[in-house]
């Protein structure tokens, strides 16, 4: 006789697991090739305790407990947002329908589709950022790093347990799938291509918590529309925990900047390198940088994919319900700015309902803009007279209409030659990369932090920044 | 067209309206007499010995009760009881007036009743001849060639003719444009004269170019073509043995249950009743029939059985040894209806769970479907219950039941891995549990009792998400490997091409052919090829 498992213990969670013979079996035949891929690819550094938050419940109290977690210790749970049972379809061609509580045969490949894809992005970022410990600035940002790699992980269980629990067997091959693929790996790389990039220095990770997190947001955003109902609570909780990551991206780039400025006001230059700050046209070229390969995840401007999706009410746009139209986008169109050869851009006409992903990229692109105009206030209010600004959406692109052509920061298009001799300007050289790396030493004492970042305003859930937020001995 | 009543396909010889069956000792005539005005579907006249789907449903019940109630017939005479015409083949306003699905239907039965006429001649020794006595045009030409012998009258005027071509813009789809190249052996260039005049070809040009065997003198027409059916019937192999008679169906054995695009039909297996085989085969055939005639919209059949397989390789096992007349019209017509299975344009989707009787001859109902799934644990209603799916292989499957490609569906399931079938020769006799079914490639897909409703589920309502057309398209190709016969043409080639035909504006467009038959106005043909 085996001895009986307290799932819910174990596995805090909302979906009745210890009632689910099915899903009990799906996990506990993933669980240990998730704790084997944890200890491969997650988090060099060793700790004895960082203070989390694990999510135990989904309600205001559960969802954010604090305490010193052993990081394999971490109970990933499986929470989905408290469901409504009224709830109907709001777009496409089953507008109007019930929710679909279960998989729609119809439907079954496309879903399963966008689940592996939602999936195979967040164990990515841990590999991405598996190194990172060994360069924290303080332990502030160790405990940091820790917590979006602990909630990359949950999330990685909640597109797992939908793989599992509606999914059936290919389910299952799927979701051990998502930890056979690993980041930059040659045989078997992340499926998409940002998460295949290395995220070397913290500058990177506060942009890549920035912008490529932001892109998740909304990836997610369109999901939670979803017309099968368990993707969208799904989806709903994820986004409450990914705010956290944005957090940690807006403040890092925040506090990046305001030592940049504070170094800038100190030497009065911005040539701050040789005092230990990273130069603002750095931090602009490291801004370029990850901007414009997470525009690439939404995909090619044009999409009949995110159309058919659409139409089939498997993933929404963002914020659904606020649009005033009729949420089928039959006879809708909208328009599109394409580079020409000559070097102007023209506007052509399309179907809206075509223009899926040029949507979803526009409201992040607003977003994205908003962390831009606060960092030049921060630079503003410290009189430093230099201003980020994002670059066009047609920079530095490798997917969609943009790719194959050569625009500047500035929306110019330009011949090869023009572009290769502004591209030192314009991303990241190699001498940036190393000289940002040549910063990065660990600071792990107690409210002592880094020369290149300042430190936070607060601490976490009231805590003071000198707080042992990572027990390392 | 509409239809307000369902088709049946149960008939008797005393409630025909178009033909005349007798017998006298073993010769059989079979004579065509169309009552005009007895069309299965009000708004058309059954002219001149034409044909609607109900003419060849009588057909078919003849070619039936021939095999069974008349052990005695060696030798079936096909004619006309009307003077100066034979048959003027299928109804053309019948087809005009027809929507598409019906007239693929329609093609479809038509075809399965010539191969069952040639399939009785070939396998039961009952010699089918064609005794053309007048004019025999199109689909009346076809039923001369599902005989073994067509004799014509040589009265100078009548002919033997293919007119669809030239008259309506159609194919011979009743098989004929195969049959004249391939089963007579007509020079190709001279098939394309005849199958492009609209007159057809009489007497001794008819012979010459085989396209009928024999003439015979007007004078004294019944009594010379007697004759000559009692030399044929001296040649025929029919095995000795008591006749059956087909009593009214008393649908015990097949069960169709509907829910949304799906029907399922499950299939009992015996108790210990010696009728067994031929009674559920009955009820599948007509089944079949019914579902595919009156259901179009129902794309997807779920087949199920129920039973004990001990039973039905027993039940099997007698049959087999019998060797009698009886015994060999039924594991005949089992093939037979296995073969309409295999042209039913139709998703099919066997699943295999505890208490189904997938052994031997019924396990081919699942080889015929596109799809296999069995269950792997206990009945979904039932999990602590010890009872296993499992299906057995028996002397059934290794070529008792060829698919009309030649192969058997197992040969047919292997054609890329051609070692494989004898290997499994080597398991017959054996229950084999799931895994293993699952390991020798006998199933899709072998889901436990966790996954079991989910995964059908989710593949039914997959499918039915499919456009039915691409369906039918994938399904006749994929269930169709490898070689090529008459019977694999017929249905293949030449009904996809009429298929394609039938659809088009020279055929069924408002200045088509089909649609201007009869009209006196010329058909109006967009010239481009495609």
């Amino acid at each position: 006789m085996p001895t009986k498992i307290d799932y819910d213990a174990r596995i805090p969670n909302n979906v009745d697991l210890s009632g689910d013979r099915r899903l009990q079996r799906a996990l506990e035949g993933w669980q240990p090739k998730f704790l084997d891929w944890w200890g491969e690819m997650g988090p060099t550094l060793r700790t004895h305790g960082v203070y989390l938050r694990t999510a135990v419940s989904v309600g205001r109290d559960g969802w954010a407990h604090f305490d010193h977690v052993n990081v394999p210790d971490y109970r990933w749970g499986i929470f989905l947002a408290e469901p409504d049972p009224d709830r109907v379809i709001g777009f496409g061609e089953h507008k109007g329908e019930p929710a679909w509580q279960q998989v729609p045969g119809e439907y079954r490949a496309d879903l399963q589709r966008l689940i592996v894809i939602q999936g195979d992005t967040e164990p990515a970022s841990v590999e991405q950022q598996k190194l990172l410990g060994l360069t924290a600035p303080s332990l502030y940002d160790l405990r940091n790093l820790f917590q979006v790699n602990v909630e990359e992980g949950r999330h990685l269980w909640a597109m797992v347990y939908l793989l599992h629990a509606y999914f059936g067997r290919e389910g299952r091959d799927e979701a051990e799938g998502l930890l056979l693929r690993n980041s930059g790996s040659p045989d078997a790389p992340r499926i998409l291509g940002a998460f295949n990039e290395e995220t070397a220095d913290w500058l990177a990770f506060y942009m890549f918590t920035y912008f490529t997190d932001r892109d998740g947001k909304y990836q997610l955003g369109t999901l939670k529309e979803s017309g099968f109902d368990p993707l969208s609570r799904t989806c709903e909780f994820m986004l409450k925990e990914e705010a956290h990551h944005m957090f940690v991206g807006t403040t890092g780039v925040d506090r990046v900047v305001t030592r940049s400025a504070e170094l800038i006001r100190e030497h009065d230059t911005f040539d701050i390198g040789g005092h230990g700050g990273i130069p603002l046209d750095v931090i602009q070229r490291y801004l370029n940088f990850h901007y414009t390969v997470s525009l690439d995840l939404f995909g090619g401007e044009t999409s009949t994919n995110a159309a058919n999706y659409y139409t089939a009410g498997l993933k929404g746009r963002w914020q659904e319900p606020r649009r005033k139209d009729d949420h089928k986008l039959t006879d809708a169109a909208g328009s599109l700015s394409r580079p020409k050869a000559d070097g102007t851009w023209e506007t052509e006409e399309h179907a809206a309902i075509l223009l899926l992903n040029l949507d979803l990229r526009e409201e992040y692109r607003a977003d994205c803009q908003t962390g831009v105009n606060r960092w030049n206030k921060i630079l503003d209010e410290a009189g430093v007279d230099f201003r980020f600004v994002l670059p066009h959406p047609g920079f530095n692109r490798e997917v969609g209409i943009n790719s194959g052509h050569h625009v500047t920061p500035d929306g110019t298009v330009v011949d090869e030659r023009t572009w290769l001799a502004g591209k030192r300007k314009w991303l990241p050289t190699p001498e940036d990369l190393t000289f940002v790396r040549s910063l990065m030493h660990p600071v792990y004492e107690r409210g002592k932090i880094a020369s290149w970042v300042a430190p936070p305003r607060q601490g976490i859930n009231g805590k003071p920044f000198d707080y042992e937020y990572v027990y390392l001995s | 067209m509409t239809r307000t009543t369902s088709v049946t396909f149960e008939r008797h010889p005393s409630g025909y309206r178009h033909w005349k069956l007798t017998t006298d000792g073993d010769v059989a005539w079979l004579e065509l007499d169309v009552d005009a005005d007895a069309g299965l579907v009000p708004g058309y006249e059954l002219k001149l010995n034409s044909y609607d789907l109900g003419v060849d449903i009588e057909l078919y019940d003849a070619t039936q009760r021939l095999r069974f109630e008349h052990p005695e017939v060696r030798v079936v005479i096909v004619t006309s009881a009307k003077d100066n015409v034979f048959c003027a083949g299928a109804n053309i306003r019948m087809l005009a007036s027809s929507s598409h699905e019906w007239k693929v239907n329609f093609c479809k039965f038509t075809n399965e009743t010539r191969n069952a006429m040639e399939d009785a001649t070939a396998h039961s020794g009952q010699i089918y001849v064609a005794a053309v006595n007048g004019t025999c045009a199109g689909g009346g030409y076809e039923i001369a060639l599902a005989c073994e012998k067509i004799l014509l009258v040589d009265d100078n005027s009548s002919t033997v003719a293919l007119p669809e071509v030239p008259l309506l813009g159609v194919l011979p789809g009743t098989g004929g444009l195969t049959r004249v190249v391939d089963k007579r052996g007509v020079r190709r260039d001279l098939a394309d004269v005849f199958a492009t005049r609209p007159d057809g070809v009489k007497g001794r040009t008819a012979v010459d170019w085989r396209l009928v065997d024999e003439l015979v003198p007007r004078q004294g027409f019944r009594e010379a073509v007697l004759a000559r059916a009692k030399e044929f019937a001296r040649t025929s192999e029919r095995l000795d043995g008591e006749g059956v008679e087909l009593k009214p169906l008393k649908h015990r054995y097949v069960d169709i249950a509907r829910s949304g695009s799906e029907a399922t039909i499950t299939v009992k297996g015996p108790e210990d009743d010696d009728g067994w085989l031929l009674d559920v085969t009955r009820e599948l055939d007509d089944a079949i029939l019914r579902l595919r005639t009156n259901e179009p919209e129902l794309g997807t059949w779920v087949l199920r059985t129920e039973g004990d397989p001990a039973k039905v390789l027993e039940h099997e096992r007698a049959v087999f040894d019998a060797k009698d007349c009886l015994s060999n019209e039924i594991v005949h017509y089992f093939k037979r209806t296995l073969k309409r299975l295999d042209v039913t344009s139709r998703s099919l989707i066997a699943l295999i769970e505890p208490g189904s009787c997938y052994a031997g001859l019924l396990l081919e109902l699942a080889l015929a479907a596109d799809r296999q799934y069995i269950l792997d644990g206990p009945p979904i209603d039932d999990e602590d219950s010890e009872e296993r799916a499992a299906i057995t292989l028996s002397e059934a499957n290794f070529g008792r039941f060829p698919m009309g490609n030649g192969l058997t569906r197992l040969e047919s399931r292997f054609f890329g891995d051609p070692d494989h079938v004898p290997r499994l020769a080597e398991v017959c006799g054996k229950a084999l549990s799931p895994a293993e079914v699952n390991g020798l490639g006998l199933v899709t897909d072998a889901p436990d009792d966790l996954d079991w409703e989910d995964e059908i589920r989710i593949a039914l309502e997959g499918r039915a998400s499919l456009s039915p057309d691409a369906l039918t398209g994938m399904e006749a190709n994929h269930r169709f490997v490898g070689p090529e016969t008459l019977e694999s043409k017929i249905f293949g080639r030449l009904a996809a091409w009429q298929n394609w035909i039938f659809t088009r504006p020279n055929a069924s467009g408002p200045e088509g052919a089909l649609r201007r038959y009869g009209t006196g106005q010329k058909a109006v043909f967009d010239r481009k090829r495609v």
